[in-house]
C-alpha cells in the first residue's frame, strides 16, 4: 500500500498568521521558509506566510500564485477546515484549480491553540503541513454533483419558535408540515400569562400566530403526532410520522366542546396546567387550542377503562367520536428540516432541600405562571395550595438548577427576568411582600434593565444570596406556620431567615429529556447539556452539522422569546435560501469499486450504512449507487481486496499524508540526535 | 526519554471537532499526536493502522463518533468491531496492544479530548520507541 510515484505537481503553501492567534505561537515565518526549502523535493514551489489568509488580500495572493507560478496544488495551514475549507476551495476555484486539489491543515485549533511550548508548536506546525503537502500531490480533481431541492419543509415543533419558522416559509409560498406532539401548538409561551418586560398578554400575541398557523393554506398542521424516522439527505428527506389517534374524526368534529362539558372523568393536567388543574379524559388543552379538535386520552378514559360510558359519544352532535380510530403513519418528502423542539424544565424535586413536592407551598416557576394566568386553574388569583389563602408574603428563588455544579453548570438566562415579572404579578395581584433570593442580576436584554429598576421601585425585596433550605420547622414563634428561607446575605454578610407564605422556585431550563434520542434521529449532535449543537456558535446558529437539518429556539439553549422567535425566523430564511438555488451541491468524495480485483464477497454491501452498495449479479461484482453514497468510507475500511475506494480519502492519499508527518517528526529526531 | 511519535485517525465529525472545541477553549495537550482527518472511523482499515507502525509510528489512535452519534449512522460500529480485533492481531504479532487507542469523542467533549491525548501520549512514553521493539 505504499504510494505510487509521486505525481509532479506545482504545489503553494500558505500560513496564516491569523494575528497573533498562530503566529504568537508557531513561528510562522521560520515555518514557511522551512516548507519552501525541505519540501521542494515534494513538489513545494512556492512557500509564503501571511497575516489573515482568509482575507481577500489572502485569498488574491493564493489565486495570483496560482495564474503566475502556474500552481496546480495548493495548502494551506491555518484554522479548522471546518471554518475556512469552503472559503479556500473557493478561492481555487476561481483561479482555474479544482477545488478537491485544495488541502487545509489546521494550525491554530490543533496547535498554537492547545501547545505550550513555542519550539513544539512549529515543530508540529512543521509535520501537519509536510502531510498536507505529501497528501496534496495524490489529490484528484472531483466534480461536484448537484441534486434538486424539494421545495416542502419539515418544522417540529409548534411552539412560539415553530411557529414563526412555519408562517414565514409558508407566506413565501413553499409548503411547511408542522408536526407537534401535544394536541395543540403553542408551546410554552401558551401556559404563560405576562411576557416579560413589556407585560405583553402572552396569549393576546401568541393566539393570531397559532390561528394563522393552524389555517394557512401552505401548513400542514399534525398535532399529536411525533416524526418516527428520518431517511435522506438535503433535498431529499423522506420522513416517516406517526399521526397518534385522537379518537376524534376531524373531518366531522366541529370543536364546539360538548364532548367534554359532557365527559364525567376529571383527569389533573401535568402538562398544560403542570400539575395544578384539572382537565377531562376527552379534552382540548386551552380553550384557544389550535387545531380545535379534542384528545381522548386512552388511558383515563372510562370506556377504554370499563368498556361501558362513551357520554362523549352520545352527546357529539356530529358523531365525531371514533373509539376504533387507529394511528396513522404518514411519509412527507422534504428538502429540509427545521427542529424546534423546545426544553423542559429543571424538575425542583431534585433539590430535596427547597421542598418541591414536600412542603405544599412551596411552587414552581410554570405553576405561578398557570396560577397568574386568567383563564388557569386559580382563573388568575394568586393564592396558596389550599386554593383560598392569599399569601401576605412570597419568596422567589432564582437559578434554581441552574449556575449550580450539582445541577446545570449553565446560567438558563430566562429566569431574572421571568423573576421579576413574578415579582410584579405578585405586588399587582396581592399586594404582598415579595422577597428576591438571587445570586447575581441578569438583564441584559433591551429594556430588560428598566424592568428590574421598575421592579425594586415596586418595592420588591432584593436579596442577594444562595438559597440554603426552605423549611416548616419554625425556630420562633414569628416563624410558626410558615416556610422559612434560610440564607446567607452576601451583601450584609450573615445569615438571615425569612418566613413567607409562598415560595415560587425559578426553576431553569434543560433541554428535552428525549433531545439525544432526537438528535440521533435526524443525524445531529448534543452537547455535553444535551443541547442542540449549532454549526458554529457566532456565524451560523441555527444551522448544524447535518446540511438541510437546522435548529431553533430553546432546543439549542436556553432563550427568551424575542431569542427564540428570531432564530424561527433566521432558521426559516435559511431554508428559503436553499429552496431558492433550486437544486445543491453534494459530497462529491464517493466510493468506487474496482471491478477488475472485486471478488464479489459482498462484505462492502453489508458495512454500508446507506444500502448504497448494489450487487450486480451477472458479473458478481459490487456496485456503488453514487447519489446514495455519503462518503463515510466504512465499505473501504471492510474490503479485504482492497477493491473500493473512496474519493478525496484513497489509501494513497491517507498514507502519503501520514508518511509525511512522520518523516518529518522523524527528522527532528535525527537532528537532535546529531 | 523520547518523544513519541503518534497518528491519530479522526472522524471529520466528532473527533475532529471534539479536537477542535479543546483548541477554541484553549486547552493544553501534548504536541506528539499528528491528526489525519477521515470521514468516518469506519474508514479506517487495519491495514492503515499496521502501515502507520511500519512508517515507525510510537501509537496510532483511532477516535469516532459515539456508538449511535455517528454522522452516517452505523460507520462507527465497524470500528468498535474491528479495532479490538486488530489489538488482538497486534499483541499476537509481538506488538503491545496498547499502541493502539479507540475511544469516542464528541464534538463537544474537547476536555475529554486533550485528557485522551494527555493519557495516550503518557501510555506510549512508558513503551520502549517502536523501532526498538521491532529489533
Amino acid at each position: 500500500m505504499s504510494p505510487t510515484k509521486r505525481p509532479k505537481e506545482r504545489i503553494g503553501v500558505y500560513v496564516c498568521h491569523c494575528g497573533s492567534n498562530i503566529a504568537g505561537v508557531v513561528d510562522v515565518a521560520e515555518v514557511s521558509a522551512w516548507a519552501g526549502k525541505e519540501l521542494e523535493q515534494d513538489g513545494v514551489v512556492v512557500a509564503r506566510d501571511y497575516k489573515f489568509m482568509c482575507s481577500s488580500l489572502g485569498q488574491e495572493l493564493i489565486e495570483r500564485d496560482i495564474k503566475e507560478k502556474g500552481l496546480t496544488r495548493v495548502v494551506v495551514a491555518a484554522c479548522s477546515p471546518h471554518l475556512h475549507e469552503p472559503t479556500f476551495r473557493a478561492a481555487c476555484a476561481r483561479a482555474g484549480v479544482n477545488p478537491y486539489l485544495f488541502e487545509m491543515t489546521n494550525i491554530r485549533e490543533q496547535d498554537s491553540w492547545v501547545t505550550t511550548d513555542k519550539i513544539e508548536a512549529t515543530k508540529k506546525a512543521k509535520a501537519l503541513i509536510a502531510a498536507a503537502v505529501g497528501r496534496v500531490a495524490y489529490q484528484k480533481p472531483l466534480e461536484s454533483l448537484y441534486v434538486p431541492i424539494d421545495p416542502n419543509v419539515l418544522v417540529v415543533g409548534g411552539g412560539v419558535t415553530g411557529i414563526q419558522a412555519a408562517l414565514e416559509i409558508a407566506n413565501s409560498g413553499q409548503h411547511v408540515y408542522l408536526v407537534e406532539r401535544e394536541p395543540s401548538i403553542g408551546g410554552h409561551m401558551a401556559q404563560f400569562d405576562k411576557t416579560f418586560p413589556t407585560l405583553d398578554c402572552s396569549a393576546c400575541i401568541l393566539t393570531p400566530k397559532m390561528f394563522d398557523a393552524g389555517n394557512h393554506k401552505n401548513i400542514t398542521l399534525l398535532t399529536w403526532s411525533e416524526v418516527e424516522k428520518v431517511e435522506g439527505y438535503i433535498g431529499n428527506f423522506t420522513v416517516t410520522i406517526r399521526k397518534r389517534a385522537r379518537y376524534i374524526d376531524e373531518s366531522l368534529c366541529t370543536g364546539c366542546g360538548v364532548c367534554w362539558e359532557k365527559c364525567p372523568k376529571k383527569v389533573v393536567d401535568p402538562v398544560f396546567e403542570a400539575g395544578l388543574g384539572y382537565r377531562k379524559a376527552v379534552y382540548v388543552p386551552f380553550p384557544q387550542a389550535v387545531p380545535k379538535y379534542p384528545v381522548i386520552d386512552r388511558e383515563n378514559c372510562t370506556y377504554y377503562l370499563k368498556g361501558t360510558c362513551k357520554a362523549c359519544e352520545k352527546f357529539c352532535p356530529t358523531g365525531a367520536i371514533k373509539f376504533d380510530q387507529q394511528d396513522e403513519i404518514l411519509t412527507v418528502k422534504v428538502g429540509n428540516i427545521i427542529l424546534a423542539t423546545g426544553y423542559d424544565l429543571f424538575d425542583a424535586r431534585k433539590i430535596p432541600n427547597y421542598g418541591y413536592g414536600r412542603l405544599p407551598n412551596v411552587f414552581t416557576s410554570l405553576e405561578f405562571e398557570r396560577m397568574t394566568n386568567a383563564a388557569g386553574p386559580t382563573l388568575g388569583k394568586v393564592v396558596l395550595r389550599d386554593g383560598v389563602t392569599q399569601p401576605k408574603s412570597v419568596a422567589i428563588i432564582h437559578c434554581v438548577g441552574s449556575r449550580d455544579k450539582n445541577y446545570n453548570n449553565y446560567c438558563s438566562g430566562i429566569c431574572c427576568m421571568q423573576s421579576l415579572k413574578f415579582a410584579h404579578l405578585v405586588k399587582e395581584k396581592t399586594g404582598g411582600e415579595v422577597y428576591q433570593f438571587y445570586i447575581d442580576m441578569r438583564t441584559p436584554g433591551k429594556t430588560y434593565d428598566e424592568f428590574y429598576q421598575r421592579i425594586i421601585q415596586e418595592g420588591a425585596n432584593m436579596i442577594r444570596g444562595k438559597v440554603a433550605e426552605i423549611t416548616d420547622t419554625a425556630r420562633h414563634p414569628s416563624e410558626e406556620g410558615k416556610l422559612i428561607v434560610q440564607v446567607e446575605d452576601t451583601l450584609v454578610g450573615k445569615q438571615r431567615r425569612i418566613p413567607v407564605d409562598m415560595v415560587v422556585l425559578s426553576a431553569g431550563l434543560e433541554a428535552r429529556a428525549d433531545a439525544k434520542e432526537v438528535a440521533q434521529k435526524f443525524g445531529i449532535s448534543c452537547s455535553a447539556d444535551d443541547w442542540f449543537i449549532e454549526r458554529h456558535p457566532k456565524l451560523d446558529p441555527v444551522a448544524t452539522m447535518t446540511d438541510g437539518v437546522f435548529v431553533a429556539g430553546a432546543c439549542q439553549g436556553p432563550k427568551d422569546i424575542p431569542a427564540s422567535v428570531a432564530q424561527g425566523a433566521a432558521a426559516a430564511a435559511r431554508v428559503l435560501s436553499i429552496i431558492g438555488q433550486g437544486e445543491i451541491e453534494i459530497e462529491a468524495a464517493t466510493a468506487i469499486v474496482d471491478e477488475a480485483t472485486c471478488v464479489g464477497c459482498k462484505e462492502c454491501i453489508a458495512s454500508c450504512p446507506y444500502q448504497a452498495i448494489q450487487y450486480l449479479e451477472d458479473k458478481g461484482k459490487a456496485y456503488v449507487q453514487e447519489a446514495l453514497c455519503k462518503g463515510c468510507g466504512t465499505c473501504v475500511g471492510t474490503c479485504l481486496p482492497k477493491s473500493i475506494s473512496l474519493k478525496h480519502f484513497t489509501d494513497e492519499q491517507i498514507v502519503a499524508e501520514m508518511i509525511g508527518a512522520m518523516q518529518t517528526m522523524k527528522s527532528f529526531e535525527t537532528v537532535e540526535a546529531a | 526519554m523520547y518523544e513519541p511519535k503518534i497518528i491519530g485517525f479522526l472522524c471529520n465529525w466528532c473527533s475532529y471537532r471534539g479536537a477542535d472545541t479543546a483548541g477554541m477553549a484553549r486547552m493544553k495537550y501534548p504536541p506528539n499526536v499528528k491528526i489525519i482527518r477521515v470521514p468516518c472511523s469506519g474508514r479506517i482499515s487495519p491495514e492503515l493502522v499496521l502501515r502507520t507502525f511500519r512508517e515507525g509510528a510510537d501509537g496510532v489512535m483511532v477516535l469516532g463518533c459515539h456508538i449511535g452519534d455517528c454522522h452516517y449512522s452505523t460507520g462507527n460500529h465497524r470500528t468498535a468491531k474491528r479495532m479490538p480485533v486488530l489489538k488482538k492481531l497486534l499483541e499476537y504479532s509481538g506488538i503491545e496492544s496498547e499502541r493502539l487507542y479507540i475511544n469516542w469523542v464528541s464534538a463537544a467533549e474537547g476536555e475529554k479530548f486533550a485528557t485522551v491525548i494527555k493519557d495516550f501520549t503518557e501510555q506510549i512514553s512508558a513503551l520502549p520507541p517502536f523501532v526498538e521493539t521491532m529489533k
